[in-house]
């Protein structure tokens, strides 16, 4: 199966200057396949936001290689990054993170009109369709503060998926919600992933739906551990 | 429409306040430079227009007679002497029909004419008025000096044997159209003359000295033959005059004078009021600059998650930046509208109140389209130039830290 992403000896600090520098990330290797559906998990503070801001080229590693649908990405200028962010990746964020001053169909619009900088034909028929497959076609005019928190949530998967990407990066995308609700979230990103084969990268502490994964890892003491689930 | 103009719109749609605020600052700072530039330029266009009703643009005088040094100083030494400057002689003209004409030809003159001019005293019943005679020939003069705006009996008209007087000296003398006036010269010579016209040239001195006279009378009155005693000359640009002033002396090798060196003071008057008023200008310009900034700053404060969020959908820093930029210029232009609308509207407002008795302004506001489209042109780069610094902030936020923080 074709890679998606590839990460080898990935380190990330914060610090330097007056504060002391502290190293989150000492060595991260990962690989993600085509079609992968991976649970990512670990203690807080372990470092899960980082390495996937790494991975969705929101901030550059400090040391290690990143490479992204075959190109080298670690030492990409704001540009390139932002292009290759734009084309293949897709972000769920905790928050909703929609724009309040745009419905639910611009949000899920969003990517391709920013990355684009106009509308292409066939970006507002591709987004409807998307909001049917989950179930909020007659919600689509209305600002996220009119939608409730399972609806924003999947208004925000959707908005990550309008662009095509091969690859989602979700940052606990459920962590905001009730037990009902992130599970039917949860079962909606399972069956988009088998429907059109993009790859999911999900961060949750929840057991119960990372059970449910094919592929877990654990992020621990700034590596990458296979989960005991697996090896056991 | 594109991503960078549907976003600016609306996220000045979403800060309505602010976007109104800063709206009216940059109408209010238009209009107050708008109102400034119109009045000013109405006024000064009015001063200069009055004050050269009466006078020529270039006048070209003989030269004057200096005296010449006796001793020569010798090759490197010096000689001390005092060189006392000379009475003058009333000098005149001659050889003038072609001087005149040489000085009509010349790029940027509009016209000419010649004036043999001199003291001498208007009597009447026993009353005798000091007067100046100013010999013309009246379409010529009229080209330069016009006369039927300020004609308030008779005609227009100086056929030989007339004479058109200002409205003071007809009153002290009690003239009117018709009646007989004496004129005499320093030199004793005497005429009768016949009143054609009486004028007003808005100036209670020359209303009371001035006596137009047909060229060849005063010139036998003063004693002149042929000559006469200055040159005038109208500008096709009043402002171009100074200019002309050298090429004139150099072509005819006479003394020249620009309306600029006779009216000094008012020259320096003009300039110190266009340089305040200019200064106003500046100052409500950077007042209306630092104005836009700040609400931007505020805005792009207020926006950092937005932002974040729109760069994490894969914004490029520079779409970011065009957003903030366009939200500058939209607010100086808009502004620039509204505020050269205000603006007009209080300095045609303020001609309507400042009105002379006979109910007619008391000088004309000047509203061109240049003014219009200079403002606008300005406000709009000023609103982009103040849109910079916020704009390059905006495009150079972390994604993750502005998400994180926003
Ligand atoms: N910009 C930053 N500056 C300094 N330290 C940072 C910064 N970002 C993250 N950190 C630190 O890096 C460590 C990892 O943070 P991170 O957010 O990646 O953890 P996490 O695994 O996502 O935790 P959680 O499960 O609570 O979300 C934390 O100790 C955090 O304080
Ligand atoms: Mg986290």
């Amino acid at each position: 199966m074709a890679e998606v992403i590839r990460l080898e000896g990935v380190r990330k600090g914060y610090g330097g200057g007056e504060a002391p520098w502290v190293e989150v990330l000492h060595g991260v290797d990962l690989v993600l396949h085509e079609g992968e559906f991976v649970s990512l998990a670990g203690p807080s503070g372990s470092g899960k936001s980082t390495l996937l801001n790494i991975m969705g080229l929101l901030e550059p590693p400090n040391d290690g290689a990143l490479t992204i649908a075959g190109e080298r990405a670690e030492a990409l200028d704001d540009d390139a990054r932002t292009r290759l962010r734009n084309r293949y990746l897709g972000f769920v964020f905790q928050f909703h993170h929609l724009l309040p001053a745009f419905s639910a169909l611009e949000n899920v619009l969003m990517p391709v009109f920013a990355g684009t900088g106009r509308l292409p034909a066939g970006a507002r028929e591709h987004a409807l369709a998307l909001l049917e497959r989950v179930g909020l076609a007659e919600h689509a005019g209305k600002r996220p503060v009119q939608l409730s928190g399972g609806q924003q949530q999947r208004v925000a998967i959707v908005r990550a998926l309008a662009n095509r990407p091969r690859l989602v990066l979700a940052d606990e995308p459920t962590g905001n919600l009730d037990t009902q609700t992130a599970a039917e979230v949860f079962a909606l990103m399972h069956d988009i992933n088998r429907e059109q084969g993009v790859t999911f990268l999900v961060v949750t502490h929840d057991e119960r739906l990372a059970q449910d994964c094919p592929r877990r890892v654990n992020l621990v003491d700034g590596r990458i551990a296979p989960s005991p689930a697996l090896v056991g | 429409m594109s991503f960078v103009v549907t976003v600016a719109f609306r996220l000045m749609r979403e800060g309505r306040f602010q976007t109104a605020l800063i709206l009216a600052g940059v109408t209010i700072g238009v209009a107050v430079v708008v109102y400034i530039t119109a009045v000013v330029a109405g006024l000064q266009a009015n001063i200069i227009d009055k004050t050269l009703s009466t006078q020529a643009h270039l006048v070209l005088k003989p030269r004057e007679d200096e005296n010449r040094r006796l001793i020569a100083p010798p090759a490197g030494g010096a000689v001390r002497a005092e060189v006392e400057k000379r009475t003058q002689r009333e000098n005149t003209i001659d050889d003038w029909q072609q001087r005149l004409d040489a000085v009509r030809a010349l790029p940027g003159i509009a016209s000419g004419a010649a004036i043999a001019s001199g003291p001498g005293f208007a009597t009447r019943g026993g009353i005798n008025k000091s007067v100046s005679l100013i010999g013309v020939e009246l379409d010529d003069y009229a080209r330069i000096v016009p006369l039927a705006p300020k004609l308030k009996a008779g005609a227009i008209a100086l056929p030989t044997g007339t004479v058109m007087i200002g409205s003071e000296l007809a009153r002290e003398l009690g003239l009117a159209p018709g009646s007989r006036l004496r004129l005499l010269s320093a030199t004793g010579a005497a005429q009768t003359f016949t009143v054609g016209a009486v004028l007003d040239f808005g100036l209670r001195d020359l209303n009371r000295r001035w006596t137009l006279l047909p060229l060849r009378a005063a010139q036998s009155l003063l004693g002149y033959r042929l000559e006469v005693t200055e040159l005038y000359f109208r500008a096709d640009n009043l402002f171009e005059a100074d200019a002309l002033k050298a090429r004139a002396r150099a072509l005819t090798g006479l003394d020249a004078d620009s309306w600029q060196d006779n009216n000094a003071q008012l020259v320096v008057a003009l300039r110190s009021q266009s340089a305040s008023s200019m200064m106003i200008r500046v100052f409500v310009t950077f007042a209306v600059a630092l104005g836009i900034a700040s609400v931007l700053v505020v805005s792009v404060v207020q926006k950092q998650r937005e932002i974040g969020i729109l760069r994490a959908m894969g914004a490029p820093a520079s779409r970011i930046r065009a957003i903030f930029l366009l939200q500058g210029a939209l607010v100086g232009g808009v502004g620039s509208l509204l505020g050269t609308a205000l603006g007009a509207a209080m300095a045609v407002g303020l001609s309507r109140i400042a009105i002379t008795p006979d109910g007619s302004p008391l000088f004309p506001v000047v509203i061109t389209p240049g003014l219009f489209y200079v403002t606008a042109g300005v406000a709009s780069a000023v609103g982009v130039l103040s849109a910079f610094a916020p704009a390059w902030r905006a495009a150079r936020l972390d994604p993750v830290e502005a998400i994180r923080h926003g």
